[in-house]
């Protein structure tokens, strides 16, 4: 009763504030959406404004109209890129996660493959790709190969970080009560290196995406880089932006799908009051 | 389980140890000739200066450090690799962040056999056991919590409760409320205290708070500055179970002055 009356009091003493526009949940949502629209309408008022020819610069209007047109084979090869895409990232996350927690429980393990590891990571999987397509021929095998060279060592590398960081008294308290290292591993080592995980996901699915064009459009007959290839070839530079975009929706779309199970498992990282550090810390 | 008596009254035994950190012989020296027992059943208090080596005695009585000469007898056994009876609870509470408050509790229970194996038949048992548990600390209503929702004194009493729910016949605390308020710190001494007195195992405590020690433990310990040994020994005859006003009066009061002395004669000759 009291506590009511006091609220009513200090209501009427307070000048009613109304809450700013950058904590609206709805604005928020919509705010991603209204980037890209401003994006693309600068884009449109650009092109018109300065005249500029539709084979440098197509309009967004002119991009959107040759999608229409070319939906089916654009569905297809966007379909083949995915296709490869997902078997790469997939098979990155099966080895990266596996590697890592090699690498990260074992400091024999990791001051011997590290240096090869960066070594090889340095090697420009352009030039790879070549050598691929004469050991596997032309067709999805040499995207998948490399949308898989491409993702897997970022996620090699969170998850070893993950795995070596845990705290040392942790260890001690596992140690002490006779855990094994696989026990610690799977009881500490693992989830307290999930954030680390999706983290590198996030990376990791971008250039699993940069992966399977690259290969395609080095040497492929199928997917959107190859799209790309043979459209700027024909000067039809609208439909090979048409392929740019559809990537690039396929591209947050991968994300997206990241970051909802990545809330769903990792919540604990971020849902305290300071976020994941203090969490860590306290 | 906690092991059946064998004999030996000495549950704890460290015979002339040394500990130098580092492999080739030149890292610090630890610990020198350091010699202790620590009856079954026993609160045993270890204090002196900082740096001391107090938490290396931990290490090498756990097994989690070999000694570099002498040797360690726990439970009438050499002691070669960590101790899997033991129970441990530092200054920081190191609760799983993505573990409720009751699964950081029985975390124990998944690894130590039998418990471990007895657990997936019967899981509601051990439950109600870490609920008891948590309610004995007064973390009752606060099991499916997370840690980072407790405040820094509830993880502490989290962290002893995994400690514990094991039922470790070694209980190893190294400054386990150290980071705390003084209200705080005695409340858990308290609570420390009680779960003591219902299941009486040997605890060694680390601690540098001279009242905590004298307030908590049969007997204490004192030791040098570094190379650790230890120069003083003090049994405390205050009847169970202590009350806070205890730790104030004149008996105890002598007692930490006294400590005091030795401490501080400790760090002079450095």
């Amino acid at each position: 009763m009291t506590d009511t009356a006091i609220e009513k009091s200090a209501l009427a003493v307070r000048p009613v504030r109304r809450r700013p526009l950058s904590r609206n949940k709805t604005f928020r949502r919509f705010l991603p959406w209204m980037v890209v629209f401003g994006i693309f309408f600068l884009w449109q008022a650009a092109v018109a404004g300065f005249r500029i020819e539709e084979f440098v610069l197509p309009s967004p209007t002119s991009i959107f109209a040759a999608m229409w047109e070319f939906r089916g084979p654009l569905l297809v090869s966007a379909g083949q890129t995915f296709m490869t895409t997902a078997i790469g990232f997939a098979c990155a996350i099966v080895v990266g996660l596996a590697a890592g927690v090699a690498v990260g429980s074992s400091s024999m393990i990791y001051a011997a493959v590290y240096p090869a590891l960066i070594g090889f990571n340095t090697i420009p999987k352009v030039a790879v790709v070549p050598i691929l397509i004469i050991w596997f021929g032309v067709g999805s095998s040499p995207a998948i190969i490399t949308s898989f060279l491409l993702s897997f060592f970022p996620i090699l590398v969170n998850v070893a970080t993950g795995i070596a960081t845990v705290e040392p008294e942790l260890q001690d308290v596992m140690r002490a009560l006779g855990a094994n290292r696989w026990q610690v591993i799977k009881k500490v080592g693992l989830p307290r290196s999930m954030p680390f995980f999706f983290a590198s996901l996030k990376v990791a699915i971008t250039v699993a995406f940069i992966g399977s064009i690259v290969a395609e459009t080095v040497g492929g007959n199928k997917g959107i880089g190859s799209f790309m290839l043979v459209a700027s070839s024909r000067f039809e530079v609208p439909l090979a932006f048409a392929a740019l975009l559809v990537t690039s929706m396929m591209g947050i779309i991968m994300y997206t799908i990241t970051s909802t199970v990545e809330k769903r498992m990792t919540g604990w990282a971020t849902r305290g009051p300071n976020g994941a550090i203090s969490v860590a810390a306290g | 389980m906690i092991p059946t008596d064998t004999g030996s009254k000495n549950f704890v035994e460290m015979h002339r140890v040394s500990l130098r950190y580092g492999e080739d012989g030149d890292g610090t020296l630890a610990l020198e000739d350091t010699s202790m027992r620590v009856d079954r059943g026993e609160f045993v208090a270890v204090v002196g200066p900082s740096g001391c080596g107090k938490s290396t005695l931990m290490k090498v009585v756990t097994g989690l450090w070999p000694a570099t000469k002498g040797g360690v007898i726990v439970n009438s056994k050499e002691v070669d690799r960590p101790l899997s009876i033991t129970g441990m609870a530092f200054q920081n509470p190191t609760l799983l962040p993505w573990r409720t408050t009751i699964d950081n509790v029985m975390l124990p229970l998944e690894i130590v056999e039998p418990h471990a194996t007895l657990m997936k038949r019967d899981r509601a048992a051990y439950e109600a056991k870490a609920m008891d548990l948590l309610a004995l600390v007064g973390l009752k209503g606060f099991e499916n919590k997370f840690p980072w929702e407790l405040s820094g004194g509830m993880q502490q009493r989290a962290s002893l409760c995994r400690a514990l729910i094991h039922e470790p016949a070694l209980l190893m605390l190294d400054e386990p409320f150290g980071a705390l308020d003084m209200f705080t710190r005695e409340e858990l001494w308290l609570s420390l205290q009680d779960l003591w007195l219902a299941r009486r195992p040997t605890v060694i405590l680390v601690t540098h708070d001279l009242r905590e020690a004298v307030f908590l433990a049969d007997r204490i310990l004192v030791m040098s500055a570094r190379p650790g040994k230890i120069i003083a020994e003090r049994t405390i005859d205050l009847p169970r179970p202590r009350t806070l006003e205890s730790s104030y009066d004149p008996y105890a009061v002598n007692l930490v002055h006294e400590l005091r002395q030795h401490i501080s004669a400790a760090r002079e000759t450095v």
